[in-house]
C-alpha cells in the first residue's frame, strides 16, 4: 500500500508540465540516438551532463531515463530496416528482423517490436516500483562462480542460432571468442591480440562488428550479386501493423522477453545482450513456425528480443536506485550525475531522495507511453525507407554506418576494422558462415573467461565451486538438460515408435 | 573533435538542441581567456568531470570567457597523451587532464610516450582509497586484515578496480609494508567500482579496495565496515584510522591534475598556473569538490614535476613486483 502511495506522489512529481517536457525532449532524443548507430545513450548523457548545474535534479533524471528507454526504442528500427544495430542490445533484433523486412513484413517487425518494448518495459518498470528489493536480493546472490554457469548455460541456448552446420557455426563463434579477446586483459592487464596499436589496448566496440558483419558486409554481398543480374524488391505485404496472427504469435514472445530480461538486466553483470539471446533462443525451440526463422523472418524472433531489451534496461535501475551500483555504462554515468547534485547515490537513496527517486519511476511509465505513441505513427514513414531502390538504399546504409562508426571513438583505426570486418563478413556470406555467432562469441566468450577466471582467483584454483555453489550446480544442470534432454527425449521417441517387438539392446 | 560530437549529437537532438545548449550562455568578461582543455578519456570518467567542472567554475568566476572540451579516449589515456604531445604542441592556452592512472597506464602498456614530455602546470584534487570488509567479515581492523595476509594470503581475495590500477597499486603497497611477496597476492579486478561493491555485498571476496566515493554510502548504511584510508590525515565525518595510523605505511591518493603542451612559453605557463590557482582557490571549485569526494591536493609547477618523478618512481616500482611492468 505504501508503495502505492509513493508511486502516486511520484505521478504528481512526474505530471508537471516541466517534467514532461524533459520526459518528452528525452524520449525523443533517445529515439534519434538509438537510430544511430555511433551514439549510445552513456555517451549522450555524458554530453548532457553539465545540464546538471542548470535544472532541478528530478528534471535531469526524467530527461536521463527518457534517453535510456528511448535508446533501447530506436535502437530496433535500424536493426529491423537497414540490418544496423544502433545499440548492442538490439543485435539480436536484425536476425528475423531484417528477414521480416526483406519479406515485406518490415511494419509488422516494427510494430511488435515498438509494442513489445511498452509492455516490457512497463511491466519491467512494475518489478522496479514493486520488486525491487526481492530482485536485488537475488542478483547479489550471483558470484562469478554462478555468472560462469549462466554463461555455460547461455552458450548451450544460443547454439539455437549456429545455423544448420556445426561446424560453420562454431568456426564463427570462435571467430568471435578471438575478436572478443582483442585488448588489455582486465585481469592481469596485459595486452592481447594488439600488434603494438594504441587503439586496439580497450578492444573492439562490439557495434563496430556487428555493423561491419551485417550492414557492410550484406551490402558487398549485395552489390556483387547485382551483376549476377538478380534484384530484390519486396512490396510490402498485408498490413502495415500486424495481424491477428501476429498478434497472437507475439504476446506470449512479449511477456517471455519481459520475464527474461528483467531479472537478468538487474544482475551486476547481466547486462542487456544476454538476456536478448536467450530469449531469441527460447522462442526459435518453442516456436510452431521454425521454418520462418533464417528465412522470411518469425516474429517471435524479433517479439521476445526486443521485450527482454526493454526489461533490461527496467531492471539495470534496481541496483541503482537500491544500492546505489550501477551495472551498465549508462547507470554509471547517471550516478554521476547524481553527485553533481551532492547526493550520495547508496542504500539509502529510496529513504533520503523519495521524491527524486518515485519522480522517477512514474516518468518511466510515463516514457513508456509516450514511446509507443511516438513509434507506432512513424512506423509509416520507416517503412517507406524500404521502397528505396537497392543502389541507392545500400550506399545510404554504407555512408550511415561508416559516418555511425566514426561517431563512436572518432578513431581512423575503426573505420579500417569496421571495413576488414565488412570484407570478412562478404566472404562468411558468400562461403554460407553464419555472422550471428561471431558477435554471441565476441560478447559471451570474455565475459565466460573473466567469471571463469576470477572465480578461480576467489576459491584459489579450487574447482569445486562450480558444483558446491547451489545456484550455480542448478544452472549446470539446466544447461546439461538443455544439451542432453533433446537427444534423450528423442531416443525414448525412437524406441516407443518401433513398438515392443523391438529387442532391447541393439538400437 | 568534441565540436563535431556536439553536433553530431544536437543535430539528433533537433528540438532538444536548445536545452543542451543551455550552459553556453555565461556573462562574458572581456578580456579574459578562452582555453581548450584536452580530455584523454571518454565522457562521463574522472577527468572528463574534471575537465568540466573546472570549465564550469573557471566561466562562473569569470577567469575565462569560455572553453572547449576535446575528449580522445581509450587505454588509460595512453591513446590521447601521443596526440596532445605531437598536436597541440606550443599551444599555450591548452590544458590536458590527466592522473595517476595515466601514470601506471604508461608504465603497463609500454607506451612511446609519457608525462615528462608535457608541461606539467598543477596538481588539483585526489581521492584517497578505502579498505572495507563486509558487515558479517571477522576482520575488524586494519590489523586483522594485515595479519590474515600475513598468515596465508591466497585466502584473502580482494575486489578491486581493474588490473594495474589505483586499487591493486594500493594493494600492493599494502603488502609490501607487510612483507607479503605482491606475486602471492589474490587480487579480483572487476571493471568498475560498481561491480566490485556487488561482489563485496554479496560476499564473494575477503575485503575491497576502492575510492572512499565507491564505498561511502554503503559504509554509511552498515553494509560495509571501513577498516582505514589512504589518506595522510584523519578526515572529517568520516570513523576510520589512516593506514599509517593503522601501523602500515602506505599514503596513497589517485591523483589528477592538469599539464600544458610541450613547448608551452614560460608565460603561457605562468600564466596558466596563475589562472588554474586562482580557480582552485575559489568557494565554487570547493563546493564542487566536497560535492563530489574530491580532496584538494593543491601542487604547481615544479614542485608539481617533482612530485611527478617520484610518483612516477613509485608506481614504477610496485608494477614490477605485482608482474606487470
Amino acid at each position: 500500500m505504501e508503495t502505492l502511495n509513493q508511486l502516486a506522489h511520484g505521478f504528481s512529481i512526474a505530471f508537471t508540465p516541466v517534467n514532461l517536457m524533459w520526459c518528452l525532449v528525452g524520449t525523443t532524443l533517445g529515439t534519434a540516438i538509438g537510430v544511430l548507430p555511433g551514439l549510445g545513450p552513456a555517451l549522450t548523457i555524458a554530453l548532457l551532463l553539465p545540464i546538471t548545474y542548470q535544472v532541478a535534479p528530478e528534471a535531469s533524471f526524467i530527461l536521463f531515463a527518457g534517453i535510456y528507454y528511448g535508446a533501447m526504442y530506436g535502437g530496433s528500427t535500424t536493426s529491423i530496416l537497414l540490418n544496423t544495430p544502433g545499440e548492442s542490445a538490439t543485435i539480436v533484433t536484425a536476425l528475423e528482423g531484417n528477414r521480416m523486412a526483406r519479406s515485406g513484413r518490415g511494419g509488422a517487425a516494427l510494430a511488435t517490436s515498438a509494442i513489445g518494448s511498452f509492455v516490457a518495459g512497463t511491466l519491467g518498470t512494475l518489478g522496479v516500483a514493486f520488486l525491487a528489493p526481492v530482485v536485488v536480493k537475488f542478483a547479489l546472490s550471483f558470484g562469478p562462480a554462478e555468472y560462469f554457469s549462466l554463461m555455460v548455460l547461455a552458450f548451450i541456448t544460443v547454439s539455437a542460432v549456429l545455423g544448420s552446420s556445426s561446424v560453420r557455426g562454431l568456426t564463427s563463434l570462435f571467430a568471435g571468442f578471438v575478436i572478443g579477446m582483442i585488448g588489455v586483459d582486465l585481469q592481469t592487464g596485459q595486452p592481447r591480440f594488439t600488434f603494438g596499436i594504441g587503439e586496439l589496448l580497450d578492444g573492439v566496440d562490439v557495434i563496430i562488428v556487428a555493423v561491419g558483419l551485417f550492414a557492410v558486409g550484406e551490402t558487398l554481398y549485395m552489390a556483387s550479386r547485382r551483376y549476377a543480374g538478380k534484384d530484390e524488391i519486396v512490396p510490402l505485404k498485408g498490413s502495415l501493423y500486424m495481424t491477428a496472427a501476429e498478434w497472437g504469435r507475439s504476446w506470449k514472445a512479449w511477456l517471455r522477453g519481459a520475464a527474461i530480461g528483467f531479472p537478468i538486466g538487474a544482475m551486476p553483470a547481466g547486462g542487456a545482450e544476454i538476456p536478448t539471446f536467450l530469449s531469441y533462443a527460447i522462442e526459435k525451440k518453442l516456436s510452431k513456425h521454425k521454418d520462418e526463422f533464417g528465412t522470411v523472418g518469425a516474429i517471435e524472433g524479433v517479439a521476445g528480443p526486443e521485450a527482454a531489451n526493454n526489461a533490461s534496461a527496467a531492471g539495470v535501475l534496481v541496483p541503482m536506485l537500491t544500492l546505489g551500483l550501477p551495472t551498465s555504462a549508462t547507470a554509471a554515468i547517471m550516478l554521476s550525475a547524481f553527485q553533481s547534485y551532492g547526493i550520495n547515490p547508496g542504500p539509502l537513496l529510496l529513504t533520503t531522495q523519495a521524491n527524486l527517486v518515485w519522480g522517477l519511476i512514474a516518468s518511466l511509465f510515463i516514457a513508456n507511453v509516450i514511446l509507443v505513441v511516438l513509434n507506432l505513427p512513424l512506423i509509416g514513414l520507416w517503412v517507406r525507407l524500404l521502397k528505396i531502390p537497392a543502389p541507392q538504399l545500400y550506399a545510404g546504409i554504407l555512408v550511415f554506418a561508416t559516418v555511425g562508426t566514426y561517431g563512436i571513438s572518432q578513431s581512423p583505426i575503426d573505420l579500417v576494422i569496421l571495413y576488414l570486418l565488412g570484407a570478412a563478413g562478404f566472404l562468411m556470406r558468400r562461403f554460407d558462415f553464419p555472422t550471428a555467432p561471431v558477435i554471441i562469441g565476441m560478447i559471451l566468450g570474455p565475459l565466460a573467461e573473466t567469471q571463469f577466471r576470477r572465480a578461480m582467483t576467489i576459491s584459489n584454483g579450487d574447482w569445486s565451486v562450480f558444483y558446491t555453489h547451489k545456484l550455480s550446480l542448478t544452472l549446470l544442470t539446466l544447461a546439461f538438460i538443455g544439451l542432453a534432454g533433446p537427444h534423450i527425449w528423442a531416443y525414448i521417441e525412437h524406441r516407443r515408435r518401433r513398438g515392443p517387438e523391438h529387442v532391447p539392446g541393439d538400437a | 573533435m568534441l565540436n563535431r560530437r556536439r553536433f553530431l549529437t544536437s543535430t539528433a537532438a533537433a528540438g532538444a538542441a536548445g536545452f543542451a545548449a543551455l550552459h553556453l550562455s555565461p556573462a562574458f568578461a572581456q578580456d579574459a581567456p578562452q582555453v581548450q582543455i584536452f580530455v584523454p578519456a571518454a565522457p562521463g570518467g574522472g577527468w572528463d568531470q574534471t575537465a568540466r567542472t573546472m570549465d564550469q567554475v573557471l566561466r562562473s568566476e569569470k577567469l575565462i570567457s569560455g572553453s572547449q572540451i576535446t575528449n580522445v579516449g581509450g587505454a588509460g589515456g595512453t591513446v590521447g597523451l601521443p596526440q596532445f604531445i605531437n598536436q597541440w604542441n606550443g599551444k599555450g592556452n591548452s590544458m590536458m587532464v590527466a592522473g595517476m592512472v595515466m601514470v601506471g597506464a604508461i608504465i603497463a602498456n609500454k607506451s612511446a610516450n609519457n608525462l615528462t614530455e608535457v608541461t606539467p602546470i598543477a596538481r588539483l584534487t585526489g581521492e584517497f582509497e578505502a579498505l572495507v570488509v563486509p558487515a558479517a567479515s571477522p576482520f575488524q581492523t586494519a590489523a586483522d586484515f594485515v595479519a590474515a595476509l600475513k598468515a596465508d594470503p591466497t585466502k584473502v581475495p580482494v575486489a578491486g578496480g581493474s588490473a594495474g590500477g589505483s586499487d591493486h597499486i594500493l594493494f600492493g603497497l599494502i603488502a609490501k609494508t607487510a612483507g607479503v611477496p605482491a606475486t602471492s597476492l589474490s587480487y579480483v579486478p572487476f571493471a568498475g567500482g560498481g561491480e566490485a561493491l556487488s561482489a563485496l555485498l554479496g560476499n564473494q571476496v575477503a575485503a575491497g579496495i576502492s575510492g572512499y566515493g565507491e564505498f561511502s554510502e554503503q559504509v554509511k548504511a552498515g553494509a560495509l565496515r571501513l577498516l582505514a584510508i589512504s589518506a595522510d590525515k584523519r578526515q572529517d565525518g568520516i570513523d576510520a584510522p589512516t593506514l599509517k595510523e593503522a601501523g602500515i605505511d602506505v599514503e596513497l591518493f589517485n591523483w589528477r591534475g592538469v599539464f600544458a603542451p610541450p613547448g608551452v612559453s614560460d608565460a603561457d605557463k605562468a600564466a596558466l598556473i596563475t589562472l588554474v590557482e586562482t580557480m582552485a582557490k575559489s568557494e565554487a571549485w570547493a563546493t564542487e569538490c566536497k560535492n563530489r569526494n574530491w580532496t584538494q591536493i593543491l601542487l604547481t609547477g615544479d614542485d608539481y614535476a617533482k612530485f611527478l618523478t617520484e610518483d612516477t618512481a613509485r608506481i614504477g616500482a610496485i608494477l614490477k613486483d605485482l608482474g606487470l611492468a
